[in-house]
Order: structure tokens, then sequence, then C-alpha cells
């Protein structure tokens, strides 16, 4: 991975999808408005085909929630839903321990997040506007890290868990995710787009690097945060393997963990832990609503150009 | 000052990255005691030697392959499909790049869940749909390996959208004007111009089938036999049935395939795919 790149030119894509409402990665739309012609006709259709395929699963796991599970088997499982039963939702909380599952995810994810970025901003600013000798060497212990995904260190991991005695613990599911390559670099890569001028200037002023890193570095550098802090916060309710694995106990399980008992349960209940995969998604369903922009700008780092490290990639996606 | 900025990271880098790193071949060159109140014992790299050509890690390494098979090429294209329709412009055309990038909001999990309701044996909308029979080896894998499929659709489908939306439509305007036709321009212009995204997606694609787990945990638990058994399956080993000693190598040997799928990316990314700068 290049790391003497320019800074990547997110805001190219920035620019495009400013201004659109409910837009993902939005066509311009500055051309004026244009009738439908047949041809287009012929595209609707495909599109609708591909919705409905993308959207059927979906579609069948809230028909499968709604509906009463043995009715619904006994009605030959047709594609409409059967004798429904909206208190689901509400079962998914009393009966299936939905609400304590969620506030420890979101307590996780919180702490998770926030400290990630904190030891993000940090590092980024050290290697983009301080000189230290060593720099190449601690460069490539982050880099290194790339290598080592949870789902390789994870035998070793519990092993230390287990040793500090932090198994069922908030500090067991968090502090191993405290610090985060794909931030440091992201982020770094914001910095680099402050000149350095600017540095020299406000040291001449009487800045120190504190003054400097929160008046001008992060103000400047907000947007690619903002996309830092939705992409961590997806990873980070979305972790399964490792919370998986660092609890035993059913009062630490974190949401998607708690999904788990699904194969277990007794066929007619199955309905409440699909009731119960519907609400865990709603929270990325606001996130992906209300901070599009910054979700896809996030996801898009380093794909289309800039860093193309296998980190971003497995980091992106949290699983 | 400098040190100040980064010990935070590096410490924590330190210990839950590097030191498992270090325990993991520890684990992998001693012999665990029977109980746990004796003392690990030195027996070599032959050890680890004897765990990387195991049965174990061969048929895991054969069934995260088959995982990859199945989940890579299918879904660069369906995410090429997805961008390629979705990249033009027509009213409420948002509206269809919103559903296609829908599976975004999805973890592993609650996709894992949302297939559990198609394929399940009992009460899968299509248990009797044998190209999809969690019954069988072959068919099981595919099934598990759509749910990946499925979940990365959003992901792939932006990327590629943001790539597309990169590429200058003077030069599709050129093209046309030379006489180029729609298919000629996709494969000449368009496919060259996106490789850095698509090669992007491909090694998405590959860690994400290296790292999966809850789609099988969920859907197949390792079987049948141990047919879905991928390579992270038998490290995480959720039954219990290896020692410290045969997870760790295992885990040593998933290292070496990211090593490799980065080395791969490196050194493709240095010299084949085309900038579009």
């Amino acid at each position: 991975m290049a790391t003497d790149q320019p800074a990547i030119p997110l805001d190219t894509l920035t620019q495009s999808t400013r201004g659109t409402s409910a837009a993902t990665v939005a066509a311009p739309d500055s051309a004026p408005k244009r009738r439908v012609r047949p041809a287009d006709i012929g595209w609707y259709v495909a599109l609708s085909l591909l919705s409905l395929i993308v959207l059927f699963p979906i579609y069948m796991l809230i028909l499968r929630a709604l509906s009463n599970p043995l009715a619904y088997v006994a009605q030959g499982q047709p594609l409409y839903p059967v004798d429904v039963e909206w208190d689901v939702f509400i079962k998914a909380f009393t009966e299936a321990d939905l609400g304590r599952a969620m506030g420890l995810s979101l307590l996780v994810t919180t702490i998770i997040v926030a400290v990630q970025l904190l030891t993000a901003v940090l590092a980024a600013y050290a290697f983009a506007f301080l000189d230290f000798p060593g720099k190449t060497a601690v460069f490539i212990l982050v880099i290194g890290t790339l290598l080592l995904p949870i789902e390789v260190t994870l035998i070793g991991n519990l092993e230390t868990i287990r040793g500090l005695g932090w198994l069922n613990s908030l500090q067991g599911l968090t502090v191993p995710f405290l610090a985060t390559a794909f931030g440091i670099f992201l982020i770094r890569q914001g910095f680099a787009a402050v000149p350095r001028d600017l540095l020299d200037a406000s040291q001449l002023d009487g800045y120190g690097h504190g003054r400097f890193l929160f008046r001008v570095a992060i103000p400047v550098t907000k947007p690619i945060i903002g996309s830092f802090v939705v992409i961590a916060f997806l990873g980070g309710w979305n972790q399964y393997v490792w919370p998986r694995f660092a609890t035993d106990q059913s009062g630490w399980q974190t949401v998607q963990v708690a999904l788990r008992s699904i194969g277990s349960d007794r066929v007619d209940r199955l309905n409440i832990g699909f009731a119960a995969a519907i609400l865990a998604a709603l929270p990325l369903l606001a996130l992906l609503i209300f901070f599009q922009r910054q979700m896809i700008r996030g996801l898009t780092a380093g794909a289309v150009k800039g860093c193309r490290c296998s980190l971003c990639s497995s980091s992106s996606n949290g699983r | 000052m400098a040190l100040a900025f980064l010990a935070p990271a590096v410490l924590i880098f330190a210990v839950f990255s590097y030191y498992p790193l270090y325990r993991l071949f520890w684990y992998a060159t001693h012999r665990q005691p029977r109980f746990r109140n004796k003392e690990a014992t030195w027996v070599g790299f032959g050890q680890l030697w004897d765990t990387l050509t195991s049965r174990d890690f061969t048929s895991g390494l054969l069934h995260s392959f088959q995982f990859m098979v199945y989940t890579v090429p299918l879904g660069l294209i369906l995410g090429v499909l997805l961008a390629v329709a979705a990249h033009r412009r027509l009213a409420g055309i948002k509206i269809f790049q919103t559903i296609f990038s829908s599976t975004v909001a999805t973890s592993v999990a609650v996709a894992s869940v949302v297939f559990f309701t198609l394929v399940n044996p009992e009460v899968g909308y299509f248990k009797d749909v044998s190209w999809l029979s969690l019954s069988n080896p072959q068919s099981a894998m595919f099934a598990v390996a759509l749910t990946t499929v499925w979940q990365n659709l959003g992901l792939t489908f932006i990327i590629v959208l943001a790539a597309l939306q990169a590429v200058p439509d003077e030069m599709n305007e050129a093209a046309t004007l030379d006489g180029f036709s729609a298919t000629k321009r996709f494969f000449r212009i368009t496919v060259p111009l996106i490789s850095p995204a698509l090669l992007f997606l491909a090694v998405v694609l590959v860690v994400s089938a290296l790292q999966a787990y809850a789609q099988i945990e969920f859907l197949t638990g390792g079987g049948p036999g141990d047919a879905t058994e991928t390579l992270l399956y038998k490290i995480a080993d959720p039954k219990g049935v290896r020692g410290l000693d045969v997870r760790s190598g295992l885990s040593i040997g998933l290292f070496a395939l990211t090593a490799i799928v980065a080395a791969v990316q490196y050194s493709l990314l240095s010299k084949r795919v085309h900038y579009g700068d």
C-alpha cells in the first residue's frame, strides 16, 4: 500500500452527492428533467426485477416475523402473511431480552467508536505533522496490524482476555478494538490535505500542537472524521466472532450474538427471533438513511481512488 | 511529543495484535498438558508442521476456497450488473439506488437469519429446492455462500457505482462517435477504468470469505459432516473438539493466507491495474 499518496480526492465524491436528497452516489442531476422515453420503460422493468430479487429475502424475513409460525407452515408457506401477530415485536423485548442485548451493543459500540476516534486522531496527527525518529518503523507496525484481523488473533486474544479475567465483561468486549489502522490511515489522509505552512504559521502565532489539532486540523477534516465515525459504528454494531467467543453468559450477549439462539428455538417461537433480527437491523437502517453521504464516502474510501489496502477492505464491513 | 500521540494506539496494537501472534506460535509449538495445573512443554515447529499438513487444515482450506469460488465471482458480477443498471439518468433512479444499497444495513448475523427463512431444512421457503439444500455437502456450501453474496450486494453496488460515476462521460461519447458498440465500450473503456475498484472489491470479497463464520454457525453448524467447516470455523471450534495447539496452528495458516492475499493485491496494484488518471 502506498503511503505517500496525496490526500484522496474524496471531495469529488462528496460534491457529486451533496444537495441530492435521498441519493446514494447519485448521478449528476444538473441535467434538466427529461420526459420518460419509451426506451426507458425497458430499464424500469429491468430495475424493478432486480429490486425484487434484492428485496425478496428481506420481504421473507418480515413476512415470517409477522406470521404465526405454526399457522404459516400449516398454510403451506405462502407468499403472504398468515395470522398476523403484531405483538411479536414487543415479545422480542419481553421474551427474548432484546432490550438488554441492544443496550449492551449500543454501549460497546459507542465506547469502541469514541476511543477509536481518539486514538486514531492522535496517531494520525503524529504521522501527518510530526517528525520523529522511527516514524517509518511505527508506520510499518501499524500497517502490519492489517494482516492481524481479529479472526487471526482470536485464539491468542481469548487466552489473554481469560488470563485477565475479562471474559463476560465490558473491557473484554471493547479493549481489543480501541485502536484501528483503518481509522489512522483514513484520518491521516485527511490531515495530509492541511498545508504544513498552516502549522508553521500557527506555531509562529504561539499555538501548540494541541490547539492546532483542535482549532485547525480537526475542523478541516470533519467530513472524513464523520465518515470514519459512521463506518466504525457499522463495524462495531455488526461484530460477531469476537463477542460470540469473549462471552459465555447470556447476560453478556450483544444483539448480534443473541440472534444466534434462532437455530435452537422451538418452531412455534421462531417469529420472535425473526422480529429480533429486524429490530437489530433498524439502527443501521437509520444510519444508512440519515448519514448516507458519510457512509458512502467511508465505504468507497480507497476503492475508487487512494488507499486500497486490505485493511480498508477488512475493516469497512466489520465481519 | 510524538510518543504521547502514538502511545495509545501502539499499546493496543502491541497487546491485542502482536502479542496474540506470539501466543499463536507459542501454543502451536508447545504440547498442552492434560490438566491446567501442569506446565506446557516445548515440542518444536514439527507440531506446527503437523497441524498445517493435517486433514483439519487441508479440509478447512478446501472449504474456504470453495466458499471463495462461490462468493467472489458471483458477488462481482451481480455488483457490476446492479451498478450498470442503476447508472443512468432516469426519473426515480435514486429509489432503485437506495434499494440496491440497502443490504449494507444488514450485519452478517441478520443476513444469516434472513437466509434461515429461505434455506432452513424445516421451515425455509426454498427447503425443497435441491441446489440450496443444506443436507447435501455441495449445495449446503452454496446456500451458505449465497448469504454472503446477498449481504455484500449493497457494498459491491455502492463501490462499482461510485467507480462508474468517476468515468468521464467524454470518453464514452468519443468512443460512440468512433463507432464503438455499447458492448465494446463497456469492455474496452468502462471495465479497464473501473478495474481498480473491481480489484479492491475482489480483495474485500476474498477477505470476507476467509472471515466467514456466523452464516455457517446459523445455517449449518458446519455440516453436513464437516462440509461447511471453513478454516475459521475449525479455528473458532464452537463444539470444542480441538486443542489450543491445533487451533493456534490453524490460525497461523489463516494468517499466512491473509498475508498472501495482501501480497497479491499489492503486486497487482503496482503493475497491472489501470489507473484512471
